[in-house]
């Protein structure tokens, strides 16, 4: 599965969609749930709270690992994605649909300095050698 | 097989060839193979070597006395501490095999070398590294293994469980590591290549080590290094019914098992709250704080399950609390094993 071409990326394997409304939302990469195999649990940040870029403020479980998830940029979170709580599968079914949570980012320029797919996929490359 | 591989102990093994979870209820379901060649079969021949054994082992070898019958034991230092865990499966007076870990294996031997040099002089003792060995669990494996393999099906259908077979180029034992009925077989190294293939033809899928190892925690196995290592003793490690200390024979670690009495044990835990419980989490009781020592996802029961090491009087029914990030979950101590036979226990 490439690496869709409308999102931006993080090198911690977080995807951000811009949407029409400037919230974005993230979720993991296809590379992402690949490595980390079957996921059982997902524990979002709460509404609200306030996050610095690269903050940690997700979790993302599989069977066999636990992974942090980061925040791409500063903002606050504006909702999450509570279908995930009974369904984390949807995670490793859709990687690309299964939107963790939403944020407000205090700065526009700060996502859209983010990597693009072509980037993403240099990083993504050069871990596997 | 396109399988994701990892390092384990120095052998590349693959950790699962599609979804673990997938791979996990294949076994408990159906049947499926795990490629453990990785684990060493160690040949101890001579005069006396049921005697040695006797010594050389927390449980006593003089309980099998059947052709081909197994026994799960842990192997000990003086002070008591587990230097593996293995299993002996009695053949002659003149010849019992030994199965011991894939990461312990050179020092187990030099052990066992170590102890015959002064208790068993004229032992032989050869480390079978011309062997390769598979194992081939669930309610359908013995079938799949019989399909493949239809000469050995007359020495090994009347086998029972914890019972081997000599077959010739075939070493058939009714033994696994899943809590699933099923063979594992050892073979000459040259022909394992296409039993794996042979076996995959009739159906039996590959199963990698990340279902090996949920499969071993729903059925209360231990995993030497995780849930035990020198440090340990047995009865702190869930293994007091492998330890008998009621006989008189004299074995290496009794007296310092007899000396220092467990202040801990091995529990079963089964998380309330959402979450994941894994290894090294702190698992806080109303008599002191204990340590998870494996914990995982259980796929037969959807929850989260651990293996934790606690303060002695904790009891089964008792609710306790892992420090799991900067929460606090709350786990019921349970009693394990978790699932066994297709079947969840909890």
């Amino acid at each position: 599965m490439s690496n869709p071409s409308n999102l931006k990326y993080t090198a911690s394997h977080e995807w951000v969609k811009i949407e029409a409304d400037g919230t974005i939302s993230i979720g993991i990469t296809q590379h992402a749930q690949e490595l980390l195999g079957d996921m059982v649990f997902v524990e979002s940040p709460m509404v609200g709270r306030k996050l610095k870029a690269r903050e940690e403020c997700a979790v993302v479980e599989s069977v066999k690992a636990a992974a942090d998830v980061y925040a791409p940029v500063a903002g606050e979170v504006v909702a999450v994605n509570s279908e995930l709580d009974s369904a984390p599968e949807k995670i490793n079914d859709d990687p690309y649909g299964a939107w963790m949570f939403k944020m407000k980012p205090d700065h526009a320029a700060d996502v859209a300095a983010l990597m693009d797919a072509k980037a993403y996929q240099a990083v993504v490359d050069r871990e596997a050698h | 097989m396109d399988a994701k591989m990892v390092d384990f102990g120095g052998w590349d093994m693959p950790v699962n060839y599609g979804s673990q979870i997938d791979e996990h209820h294949q076994v408990r379901r159906d049947v499926g193979m795990f490629d453990v060649c990785h684990m060493r079969v160690v040949d101890v021949k001579g005069d006396g070597v049921r005697a040695y054994l006797c010594y050389l082992l927390a449980n006593n070898a003089d309980k099998i006395t059947l052709p081909g019958k197994a026994l799960y034991s842990a192997m000990l230092n003086p002070s008591g501490g587990v230097i593996d865990d293995l299993i002996i499966y009695f053949m002659t007076e003149q010849w019992f095999r030994i199965v011991v870990n894939a990461g312990t294996a050179d020092k187990d031997i030099a052990w066992m070398k170590q102890q015959a040099a002064t208790h068993a002089p004229k032992l032989t003792i050869t480390s079978r590294d011309d062997l390769a060995m598979v194992a081939v669990q669930g309610p359908n494996a013995r079938a799949k293994v019989w399909q493949v393999l239809p000469q050995t099906k007359t020495a090994t259908e009347g086998l029972q469980n914890f019972q081997a077979a000599d077959c010739g180029e075939y070493f058939v034992a009714r033994t696994g590591y899943t809590g699933e009925d099923g063979f594992e077989v050892m073979l000459p190294k040259e022909k394992v290549e296409a039993f794996w293939y042979a076996l995959n033809k009739v159906g039996v899928k590959p199963i990698g080590l990340g279902a090996r190892d949920t499969l071993r925690l729903e059925a209360g196995m231990n995993l030497y290094g995780q849930d035990m290592d020198e440090s340990v003793g047995p009865l702190e490690s869930g293994l007091a019914w492998t330890v008998d200390l009621k006989s008189e024979r004299d074995f290496i670690g009794k007296a310092a098992l007899l000396a220092n009495p467990p202040t801990r044990k091995l529990v079963g835990l089964l998380l309330l709250d959402r979450g994941v419980l894994r290894g090294h989490q702190q698992v806080h009781c109303a008599q002191g704080i204990g340590e998870i020592t494996s914990g995982s996802f259980s796929p037969t029961l959807e929850k989260s399950i651990a293996l934790a090491r606690v303060p002695k009087d904790v009891q089964v029914g008792d609710t306790v609390q892992v420090a799991i990030r900067d929460k606090m979950l709350a786990a019921k101590v349970v009693k394990y094993p978790f699932a066994r036979n297709g079947k969840g226990l909890i």
